[in-house]
């Protein structure tokens, strides 16, 4: 293993040496224009697929589809997301635990470890991205898509939990690729296998795209402004290196610290976001009409109220990841003899992560007045990209730190840590998704687990270097394709929850599941 | 049933002493020594995703060693000086872990040794032996 891992990593650094010499005659600044092309050029059809209206209409399939399906099992479960919400938190402060079973991963541990992965920059730059395309009225359909997306999730973790595997040594592994296969072979349904396989060729580019280049690439864009711009391969080389060390070099002690300061830059986050609507107190009513308004409306954005909502659901979908299937490996870990009640932990997380801490941002960003109107007609005004101007010019990232800068004036520093640190924690995760996705296909082993960081590594450096909208469609399509395959796998699965469910409310009110505290 | 002397055990100097003297306590009274040995564990800390998949693996080897390199020996060790002995090695947080097994074992005693920590130490950490005094259901001996 370590004579494996020097030689790679010799490779890489000469790899890294090679492209840092050859860029030194020329200007720094080409490298990643020729990146930014090559990658536009070589992903386009798959953006253009993914993202392809339904014929005669403006709508994109993918977002229908994605409504469609957290509406179903919002439905086939009785709006289970509502119904349970006080047992989920019961069980996540262990108060069904086994004592006998601490020292085992906790229903806590589970969720804190699926929410590490999936708040990050979707809440930050995500939410910035929807309501500068999609007016104030995106977060409505963002905050409906949140709570419509527990119940995927709710019914994805569920599965993962009951068809993972556990191996004689007592490792487990779970995720969409092992309940399609052992579910749909419990059903007697063909084709479980091949859309396992399909569900890992996305899961590998979601990890490479959402989970690995957006995040190099918002990172980026954030030390750039603080630091003055510079070449964007250079951030690139830098997290390709320490990611590199963590998931190659098995140094645990990055992702340790970076595991222990995560939560706390998160609640420092949300806490600022909270302190900035407390202090403006008066305009949250304001700034919840403009959000309701213009989820009807559009309030004069390019695609009106459906412009709006197909932002909403898009920045919901990537920001919580419900229906994608990431989650399932995540959850899968946890030690229970119940796999619903890992189900019920996990709606939380949608909850946590859209409803809350995404509609934060966006209230935010709109009570800062960082999206500007026409005063005469209450309009948006629409600059030439078809985007709504913001006050300071800025996009992405930059417009949460310049909304959250109009308050306080230190904060972008503060935020510059937490991009860091939450794009660090996404591509970790992610990295470990994508491994379980790329083992899936390949088999488990060292040299096959190798590849797949070497190029998870490989592009952060493309990811950090391409412009935003290139990586930014990229990365959805990616994320979306595992969705369409994943979404197709759940509506042949459901049936099975819905038993599991049954058996297990049947019992918990009869008394048989019961409390430890 | 004997009267069960709990001895909060980690195989450090402070925890032998303590042992040493629930030994002589068990030799003159009668009783038995109970070897309690806690992992220290939060079920709300944060793990990585490997971690996680590793965790069941990693629990079951840190028990297997815990009783195996710490446990086993010590216990042959107080069992030849004609002292009944037995055992328990769980998880969580210590203090509060031992104040458990006293309460489920109808224990007459908890014994721990003190390691001595400065006195700032103690106040940002806390010391399971002030906690134990605090906190425990019968009567608690702290070694020093």
């Amino acid at each position: 293993m370590t004579r494996i891992s020097l030689s790679a990593a010799k490779a890489v650094l000469a790899a890294m040496a090679a492209i840092f010499l050859s860029s030194m005659p020329a200007a720094a600044q080409s490298i990643d224009e020729t990146v930014n092309r090559i990658f536009a050029d070589s992903t386009g059809w798959f953006v253009s697929f993914i993202f392809a209206s339904i014929p005669g209409t403006s709508i994109s399939w993918i977002v229908v589809w994605l409504v469609v399906a957290a509406t179903v099992f919002t439905l086939y479960f009785g709006f289970i997301q509502f119904r349970v919400i006080g047992h989920s938190l019961a069980l996540v402060s262990g108060k069904y635990s086994d004592p006998d079973d601490a020292g085992e991963v906790s229903h806590f541990q589970a969720l804190a470890t699926a929410l590490s992965g999936t708040v990050g920059l979707g809440n930050i730059a995500g939410v910035a991205v929807a309501v500068s395309i999609g007016g104030a009225g995106a977060t409505f359909w963002m905050i409906l898509a949140g709570l419509l997306g527990m119940a995927s999730k709710f019914t994805e973790c569920t599965l993962g939990v009951k068809y993972r595997n556990e191996y004689p040594d007592g490792r487990v592994s779970g995720g969409p690729m092992y309940y399609l296969t052992k579910g749909f072979a419990e059903r007697g349904l063909p084709g479980g296998k091949f859309l396992a396989v399909l569900f890992s060729i996305f899961c590998v580019l979601g990890a490479l795209g959402g989970g690995n280049m957006f995040q190099a690439n918002q990172a980026h864009q954030q030390l750039s402004g603080v630091l003055g711009d510079y070449p964007g391969w250079i951030t690139g080389v830098v997290f390709a290196a320490i990611v590199f060390a963590v998931i190659v070099g098995g140094i645990k002690s990055i992702a340790r610290v970076t595991e222990k300061v995560v939560p706390f830059m998160g609640v420092l986050y949300v806490g600022t976001a909270l302190v900035i609507i407390l202090m403006n107190l008066d305009m949250v009513g304001a700034a919840f009409g403009q959000i309701f308004n213009g989820a009807f409306t559009g309030n004069g954005i390019v695609g009106g109220v459906i412009g709006a909502l197909i932002q909403g659901f898009r920045r919901a979908a990537f920001s919580n990841e419900a229906g994608v299937g990431s989650a399932a490996i995540a959850h899968s870990a946890v030690r229970t003899k119940e796999p619903i009640t890992e189900g019920f932990v996990s709606l939380l997380e949608p909850f946590i992560d859209t409803v809350v801490i995404c509609t934060m941002t966006a209230l935010v960003i709109i009570i800062t007045g960082q999206l500007v109107t026409d005063p005469e007609t209450g309009l948006y005004v629409i600059n030439e990209a078809g985007q709504v101007t913001t006050a300071t010019g800025a996009t992405g990232v930059g417009l949460t730190s310049a909304a959250f800068e109009s308050a306080f004036s230190w904060f972008p520093y503060i935020l510059v840590v937490a991009v860091v640190l939450f794009a660090f924690s996404t591509m970790l995760s992610w990295s470990y998704y994508g491994l379980k996705a790329w083992t899936f296909m390949f088999g488990e082993g060292q040299a096959q687990e190798l590849t797949f960081k070497v190029i998870f590594c490989i592009f952060i450096v493309i990811g950090a270097a391409a412009s935003l909208g290139p990586v930014i469609d990229f990365s959805d399509a990616a994320i979306f394709a595992m969705a369409v395959v994943n979404i197709a796998g759940l509506y042949f699965l459901m049936p099975i929850v819905k038993r599991e469910l049954e058996s297990y409310l049947r019992r918990l009110n009869s008394g048989e599941i019961k409390r430890f505290k | 049933m004997s009267a069960k002397f709990i001895v909060g055990y980690d195989g450090s100097d402070a925890s032998e002493r303590a042992l040493d003297f629930a030994i002589g306590r068990v030799k003159l009274q009668g009783g038995a020594v109970v070897l309690v040995h806690v992992l220290e564990w939060s079920p709300y800390s944060f793990l990585t995703p490997s971690e996680l998949e590793e965790r069941h693996k990693r629990r079951t080897e840190e028990l297997e060693r815990a009783e195996k390199a710490l446990i086993a020996p010590v216990l042959t060790k107080v069992r030849a000086q004609g002292v009944e002995a037995e055992s328990k090695i769980r998880y969580g947080h210590i203090a509060e872990t031992i104040c458990k097994i006293a309460e489920e074992m109808g224990a007459v005693q908890i014994v721990i040794g003190r390691n001595g920590h400065t006195t700032l130490g103690s106040r940002i950490f806390g010391s399971v032996a002030g906690h134990l005094a605090q906190a425990s259901p019968v009567p608690c001996t702290i070694v020093p």
